[in-house]
């Protein structure tokens, strides 16, 4: 036998454990993923899951009171809500997905108009005003945000600072404006100016912004509101929270940017409206509809209200201090159903090369 | 079954009679191989492993093709793509080429020299590899906050993922027969010249794999690249999935890509040519004489040093500081434990996954080399190309609509996922291994009256032990710094280290964020460290470990 064997004896002695162990860990690793598996199966009538576009901080205080009043857990997925969207429609009628919670409203809009959401109860809506909801009753606005102009405060004084959107496209801006085409928040804008000046004269529009931003194209507006706050760049136009939260994170001391507000009813002063809708799939309807009423009852709204994430309730009476008064916003008046799914928006996008 | 011995198709070619020390490529398809011998449970494996592998480039096909040529082709035939496509393709061949050079480079002067230390660099230039390409992005960003664009983006995956070249590299140097270098130095070639003659021209292969590794993970590469502003077609289609709501024409930007990483593999598969090293015979294992740096040692000790401290120090440097200066958040605490466990968990299965699948197509590919397994092994290569997150709605597709939703946001696909996303890189090294272990040894077994399958326990695995070994780091690596897929399919309510990195930095809160990209590091340093200890334990040819005998079958190139 010894010498039969000799010439693999020594892989053998050193390999065997090894493999042994290896295969061990694999068997293990298997019973315990069996083990850990099917958590989406096994929810329940009290428990429903979450796909939330909107901030992790509000979204967790909100979803914590919810379960405390009502015992009905709730199982959050972070990302971002575009995203969820192309995941909810592949998904199909298996999603796992009860609610969706998003930053804006073309995302549930375009589940809306694929049939994908269920009708909210009329005694939710009855609490946020009718222009901040779905048209035809299919999800319920829950906060809102306005656009601004961000600066940074030792580039640019605010007396040289723009009053409407549509001076951004001349040619004294290039270099000094940032510009994030593939943001969510950014389209809105573009939908709003379309409206009021038509497709072409929109995508020059776009076109001179994107010569303008030279190479201050970025992916996302918290970008652009760190780059001004880092003095990288001049300007960017962005949601207003954004810059409360970096505020928050960074501290006022490291703050070098502030905001300013474009003239009343600027085609570029747009809000924005965050909105929660419930998949026609669920098989949890009633506890859905639980959620998404508690999300603009006054004590969801009062959680807005005083979150850190800096959007304004639009529901039940409450307000937000600290910012601008809601009242006191002048946007534009372009409604829900004008936004759409923004469909137009990233067609002109696309065309001006920015998507 | 047949018996092995009897199958002449098992033989090497004439020229390469078994020889342990060859480099490279398998053996060609010869008139030889037409009958190669059929192994019917290997076969149905392997065709499982790639059904598995290429059902989300089916996806993409067919997502593609639905949404009709009216849509794609203003989408796709614009200036926009063909400013991306020049982006993608000048950052691909200038970030192959400078890691070609860097890697090789300091492959040489690793095992050939006698640069001081060289045991402690061997470790050290491999653990960058460790470290996630977005957390160097990061890292440079905080330091220079104006970082970006093509030079940064190419510095950045430079120093990321030069590695890939480094470790065959200096494999093969290690298993390369130093006389061709003496012969050359004694016919009265220079120092350089024997360089590039001789010592690149035996490590040519090595070279050659490593780069077009490389290429495909830039090509797919998205968090560093967004991180810096610079725009690639990745980049692009993660904006297409994200605004447009069309999964359609985000897949159609992917089929560009995966063209590109096909092109890639098939211009190495050219310039690999019949090329197999030059080694003929095991020759004689002895101890090569490093070669004296002379008055060129503190240039060589700067050089390693600098691209140290580059490729390491920048990254762990800016997280540290960041770490140390403690911002405050408004973001809810975390686990970092469990989000530590999560990413280890989920990642060693998916390398030991991704290892025991890739075993059935390397062993056949290599022993069995039948046209249509060359045309599978490549095939599935092209996933590689593929952005993470199509790869994830194509899993979420198949399970939802075939499954009913069986699996879907287990841990279990994740898991799969993972391990189809990064197979190649274990198909690389484990073919590496298998091609490099001697089938003599096997045929002794087979001769001796040993069945099968305990000749694959007790001699094929124990030789080829070492590549699984390498396969597993690879994919554990890569798997642990996946985002944009994990996002998708992770478990709901659980966090990986790259999830809630991502949370907080996306957030503002660079400070919370850190601890989390310092974790990746330290638990992706585990296998990188490993990785680079036991190439520097390989038995020595031309380093200066001591000693050993033949032992050949333990070689492995990546």
């Amino acid at each position: 036998m010894t010498p039969r064997t000799r010439v693999v004896r020594r892989p053998i002695r050193t390999g065997r454990p090894i493999l042994a162990g290896a295969l061990a860990v694999m068997l293990g690793s298997v019973l315990l993923v069996v083990g850990n598996g099917g958590s989406p199966a096994a929810a329940s009538s009290s428990s429903i899951t979450l796909y939330s576009g909107q901030h992790v901080q509000t979204t967790q205080t909100l979803v914590a009171q919810f379960e405390k009043k009502t015992g009905i857990t709730v199982n959050v997925r972070y990302d971002d809500e575009d995203v969820f969207v192309d995941q909810i429609l592949t998904e199909g009628k298996n999603s796992p997905a009860d609610v969706f919670y998003t930053e804006n409203s073309p995302p549930l809009e375009e589940l809306a108009s694929k049939g994908l959401l269920s009708p909210i109860e009329p005694s939710t809506l009855a609490h946020t005003p009718a222009k901040y909801n779905s048209p035809d009753g299919k999800w319920v606005g829950i906060s809102a945000r306005v656009s601004v102009i961000v600066y940074n405060t030792s580039l640019i004084k605010a007396s040289q600072l723009p009053t409407s959107i549509m001076d951004l496209a001349q040619p004294k801006w290039k270099g000094k404006i940032a510009l994030a085409g593939a943001e969510t928040d950014f389209q809105p804008i573009v939908t709003s100016v379309a409206r009021k000046y038509g497709d072409a004269a929109a995508l020059t529009w776009l076109e001179a912004l994107k010569t303008n931003a030279t190479s201050h194209i970025y992916p996302d507006n918290e970008t652009i509101a760190d780059e001004v706050n880092r003095g990288q760049v001049a300007l960017g136009v962005v949601n207003q929270y954004y810059w409360y939260r970096e505020r928050a994170e960074v501290g006022a001391s490291n703050m070098h940017s502030k905001i300013a507000y474009f003239a009343p009813h600027d085609v570029g002063y747009v809000l924005d409206v965050s909105g929660a809708g419930i998949l026609k799939s669920s098989t949890h309807q009633a506890a859905d509809q639980k959620f998404v009423a508690f999300l603009n009852s006054a004590q969801g709204q009062k959680i807005i209200a005083q979150s850190q994430s800096f959007e304004y309730p639009i529901a039940s009476g409450v307000t937000r201090t600290g910012e601008t008064p809601f009242n006191q916003l002048q946007p534009n008046s372009i409604s829900i159903a004008q936004l759409g799914t923004g469909a137009e928006a990233i067609k002109l996008l696309q065309e001006a090369q920015l998507l | 079954m047949t018996s092995v011995i009897a199958d002449p198709a098992r033989d090497r070619p004439p020229g390469t009679p078994g020889t342990p020390g060859t480099l490279g490529s398998p053996p060609r398809p010869s008139p030889h191989h037409a009958r190669a011998p059929r192994r019917p449970v290997l076969t149905a494996v392997a065709v499982v492993a790639s059904i598995a592998v290429l059902l989300p480039l089916v996806f993409l096909l067919v997502q593609a093709f639905q949404v009709g040529w009216g849509t794609l082709d203003p989408l796709l035939f614009r200036s926009l793509t063909a400013q991306l496509l020049w982006n993608t393709i000048s950052l691909t061949v200038v970030v192959m080429t400078l890691c070609a050079v860097i890697g090789t480079v300091t492959a040489w002067f690793v095992e050939r020299t006698q640069i001081p230390g060289r045991r402690f660099w061997a470790v050290l230039v491999v653990i960058p590899l460790g470290i996630p390409d977005f957390v160097v992005s990061f890292g440079w960003r905080a330091i220079f906050p104006s970082f970006g664009g093509f030079w940064a983006a190419v510095l950045v995956m430079s120093m990321a993922v030069y590695p890939l070249v480094y470790l065959p590299v200096a494999a093969s140097l290690r298993n390369a027969d130093p006389a061709q270098e003496e012969v050359a130095r004694s016919l009265g070639l220079g120092r350089l010249t024997t360089f590039w003659r001789v010592t690149v021209g035996q490590a040519r292969l090595a070279i050659l794999g490593g780069a077009v590794l490389v290429g495909l993970v830039v090509l797919a590469e998205f968090g560093a690249f967004e991180i810096l502003g610079f725009r690639t077609l990745t980049t692009e289609i993660y904006t297409e999935f994200t605004v447009g709501f069309s999964t359609s024409a985000g897949c159609a930007f992917s089929l560009i890509l995966v063209v590109l990483g096909a092109a890639l593999l098939l211009g190495e598969s050219t310039l690999r040519g019949g090329g197999r090293g030059a080694r003929l015979g095991a020759g004689v294992a002895r101890q090569m004489r490093p070669v004296p740096l002379g008055r060129t040692r503190p240039a060589a000790l700067g050089g390693v040093g600098l691209l140290v401290a580059v490729a390491l120090g920048v990254p762990v440097g800016s997280i540290v500081y960041l770490i140390v200066r403690r911002g405050s958040t408004t973001m809810p605490p975390a686990s970092l434990l469990g989000a530590a466990g999560n990413t280890f968990f989920y990642s060693a299965c998916a390398g030991l996954l991704a290892t025991a699948a890739a075993l059935p197509i390397s062993l056949l590919s290599i022993r069995a080399p039948r046209r249509e397994v060359r045309i599978l092994e490549r095939s599935n290569m092209l996933i590689l190309g593929v952005p993470g997150l199509v790869i994830a709605l194509a899993f979420t597709y198949f399970t939802e609509h075939y499954l009913s939703g069986f699996l879907y946001q287990t841990p279990l696909l994740l898991i799969v996922t993972y391990a189809v996303m990064f197979f190649p890189l274990a198909v690389v090294s484990v073919r590496a291994a298998v091609a490099r272990s001697p089938v003599g040894l096997e045929e002794v077994g087979h001769s001796l009256g040993v069945p099968r399958h305990k000749v694959f326990w007790r001699v094929t695995l124990p030789l080829i032990g070492p590549g699984l070994a390498a396969a597993f780091c690879l994919v554990f690596l890569e798997s642990a710094t996946e985002l944009t897929a994990t996002l998708v399919l992770i478990p709901t309510n659980a966090e990986t280290l790259a999830t809630q990195f991502w949370a907080y930095q996306s957030d503002f809160a660079y400070s919370q964020a850190a601890p989390y990209a310092g974790v990746i590091m330290l638990i992706a340093a585990v296998p990188s460290f490993v990785l680079g200890r036991w190439f520097d334990r390989l038995p020595a040819r031309g380093g200066t470990a001591e000693p050993q005998g033949p032992a050949p079958g333990t070689m492995v190139v990546l």
